[in-house]
């Protein structure tokens, strides 16, 4: 009898404090692409601090192959991830197709926060119908990338490249044809095209206007597109994609002198593109389009993060991406690791920002693209602005590749465009 | 006695029902993963839907079938894969069929080696062959390029080059004209190794007697393989055949990572299966993808009709 007695107390505690172990937890998933598996890994430690019962999994997949799982998990209606990390790229896509919670309401009000996020990354995240679809997670001010060495071999000032006028003459000093085989073998830019987004990228209308007129054969896309042909019909650029093994080899060499892009690459360059070309670089700001005009400012690059509503934790996931997007010290690690710009403007105050970086020959090029990020203009998204950038894109290419007249070639993209828009869906 | 016929019946009834048993899980899996798509497909292709799960689907008649078929994308899409699937079908079994040729020849030694060599590409990962032909065709420094410019300084290369208005360095995958020769390039050199095994195994199947009766009668290499080689290895052919046009017009992967989901300068490497693809998870237009996905069904079901009708043995078995 007291045999079965103190078995009984036995059991009981067993059963005791497996409750006490099985105390809700809940578990959610982040799915996300490389490098910000790193960066939100290690913020982690600190989000368990304030969120104990909360349990994150982070899920990296490549970065079109998580973009296209998330679409396909959608339109399933099952297996997205609590949070999604969606790229700029791709924002316009989900803004048009749904499937994201709209952050404005409750529980979520991301509202709040509005004031403390960069203003055009904000503007980005919306929907043209007043949703926020996805909170700013880090940001990437457009700027250049120039070799000090090559500029100051051609005596030339970076600061009185003040015009893509001044840009275009600077070009033809840089690129030069040294074999003498009538080709350039060292260039400005390595792809015309990007001379092309800098100005498409840096007005507020992006394709279409508040109304939803479509604008890509207004005065501003022409611009861009003829500044592009002219910058690859007079061997400024190198005919060089992105992300190609030429790309790499001309950081290395010099043999591109000026690449617009976003602040990240400066982080790719030091790390594994072009390592032993420290204190070669500098960072510098657009030129301006037309004389008199400010200097263009535009984005080039950033990411989002949005709860699909099939998410059975939103909550939870709100906390994380409320955590990783308004916490300074959040957005200060995600720098740090994976050099993802914080859009949290707080996070700016930092005195990191003012070190003086050793790969760009000491300029604090971390305070310019603070500046840059202030300026860049809130733009107007549309549902159809992924379809818009598909057109423009193939456009843009047969024009600088196939010597497609600008006009004709504008033209054929808006009726492309409006026939897509005209379907009204 | 009794117990024995039950025993009987149902040693009988299992014998002859096991062996549906036995394949049902394939049909099981079937009916879940081939034929649900293939109708749900059919259902969307008269709907519009975003693609989210929990939107709505609205019936709109052939709406999505009409809007297509006027969409010029839709006609320069079916134009680069018509094209596609003819400049990387025809080397493809032109040199299938040599290599078979010659691997199957009596005096040849090593077959073993040349059949996995040439067999090779085809279960190489995709991984590793992007990253290789990205070297190759790369701009301007790729190897193709490297061997262009150098052979350019040669006056015999010149005047090829200048006849065919080639001035090397070249963007392969850059040029609007160089796109489709380039992407076949890869699909050839993946493929023929698949096609050269089928006419190898063609090849084993035919008789000697014939061959030796040939050599009796003093008929030329030529001869042989014009007069019997080919004619015998009709049905073969007419499989191979039919399996490229099948595979020439959903060809999505080697141009979607060669050129990019927009198929390259002017899309010139834009196939259907891009189209498709780009419509439904790129612009969530599903029911539009749908009906194309049926579109491309009939071109796949008149065209691999047409290369049947030509290849039919005289006998009209295959």
């Amino acid at each position: 009898m007291r045999k079965r007695g103190l078995f009984l107390l036995i059991m009981l505690f067993v059963v005791a404090s497996l409750g006490l172990e099985a105390a809700p937890k809940t578990k959610i998933v982040v799915g996300c692409f490389p490098a910000l598996d790193e960066a939100y890994a290690a913020v982690l430690p600190e989000f368990y601090k304030k969120y104990p019962q909360i349990e994150v999994e982070i899920k990296a997949l490549g970065f079109d192959d998580h973009h296209s799982q998330l679409v396909t998990a959608l339109a399933a209606g099952e297996g997205a991830p609590d949070v999604a990390a969606v790229e700029i790229g791709y924002v316009a896509q989900f803004v048009a197709e749904g499937g994201l919670v709209d952050l404005l309401k409750p529980p979520f009000n991301a509202g709040r926060y509005r004031d403390g996020v960069t203003p055009y990354t904000w503007a980005q995240g919306m929907s043209n119908d007043g949703r926020l679809i996805a909170m700013p997670a880090d940001i990437a001010p457009g700027c250049a990338f120039y070799r000090r060495d090559v500029f100051a071999a051609h005596g030339i000032n970076v600061d009185d490249i003040k015009t893509i006028e001044d840009l275009y003459e600077v070009g033809k000093k840089v690129s030069k044809d040294l074999d003498g085989d009538g080709k350039n073998d060292t260039w400005l830019i390595s792809d015309a095209s990007s001379i092309a987004w800098m100005i498409i990228r840096s007005a507020p209308e992006l394709y279409f206007d508040e109304k939803g007129n479509c604008l890509v054969d207004s005065e501003r896309f022409r611009l861009a597109f003829e500044w592009a042909k002219k910058f690859q019909d007079d061997g400024l650029a190198g005919g060089i994609a992105a992300w190609t093994n030429e790309w790499y080899v001309a950081f290395q060499t010099g043999t591109v002198a000026y690449e617009p892009s976003g602040a990240w690459l400066g982080g790719h360059l030091k790390n594994w593109m072009a390592p032993d070309t420290a204190g070669k670089w500098g960072v510098t700001e657009w030129p301006a389009l037309r004389p008199g005009e400010d200097r263009m400012a535009g984005y080039w690059g950033g990411t989002f993060l949005a709860i699909p509503e099939q998410s059975k934790h939103k909550e939870e996931a709100w906390a994380f991406i409320e955590f990783i997007t308004t916490n300074v010290n959040a957005q200060k690690t995600c720098f740090e690791v994976a050099d993802c710009f914080p859009a949290w403007m707080a996070a700016w105050e930092d005195k990191l920002f003012e070190e003086k970086m050793d790969f760009f020959a000491g300029q604090q090029a971390r305070l310019l693209w603070i500046d840059i990020a202030k300026r860049v203009p809130e733009v107007i998204t549309n549902r159809f602005d992924s379809v818009a950038n598909s057109v423009i894109t193939s456009e843009l290419g047969a024009v600088l590749q196939e010597g497609k007249p600008v006009e004709r070639a504008l033209r054929d993209a808006k009726t492309q465009i409006e026939r897509r828009v005209r379907r009204g869906r | 006695m009794a117990e024995l016929t039950i025993g009987k019946k149902v040693n009988r009834f299992f014998r002859r029902k096991a062996p549906y048993f036995f394949i049902s899980p394939f049909f099981a899996f079937f009916l879940v993963f081939g034929a649900f798509p293939i109708f749900f497909a059919l259902y969307l292709s008269f709907h519009d839907w975003n693609g989210i799960a929990t939107s709505p689907m609205v019936f709109i008649g052939g709406e999505n079938y009409w809007y297509t078929l006027t969409d010029p994308l839709f006609w320069q899409a079916l134009k680069n894969t018509i094209v596609l699937t003819i400049q990387s079908s025809i080397p493809q079994h032109v040199l299938g069929l040599f290599f078979a040729f010659v691997i199957n020849l009596g005096f040849v030694k090593y077959k073993n080696f040349f059949k996995t060599t040439l067999f090779l590409p085809y279960i190489t990962s995709t991984v590793a062959v992007s990253m290789i032909f990205a070297i190759l065709f790369g701009y301007p420094y790729g190897f193709l390029n490297y061997l262009f410019v150098s052979l350019q300084k040669l006056p015999l290369f010149q005047t090829i080059f200048n006849w065919l208005r080639l001035d090397p360095p070249l963007k392969w995958l850059g040029s609007a004209s160089l796109i489709i020769p380039s992407i076949s390039t890869q699909i050839v050199w993946r493929w023929t190794g698949w096609n050269t095994i089928l006419y190898l195994a063609g090849l084993q199947t035919i008789p000697p007697e014939l061959y030796e009766a040939a050599r009796v009668d003093g008929a030329k290499w030529y001869q042989v393989f014009f007069k019997i080689t080919l004619p015998s290895l009709r049905p073969v052919l007419q499989f191979a055949v039919t399996m490229s046009v099948i595979g020439g017009l959903q060809i999505f992967n080697e141009p979607f990572i060669m050129v990019g989901k927009n198929g390259g300068t002017g899309r010139a490497g834009y196939t259907l299966a891009m189209y498709l693809y780009q419509t439904g998870f790129e612009w969530g237009y599903f029911g539009s993808a749908a009906a194309i996905s049926y579109l491309v069904f009939v071109l796949i079901f008149i065209f691999s009709f047409i290369s049947r009708r030509l290849l039919r043995s005289e006998e009209g078995v295959s």
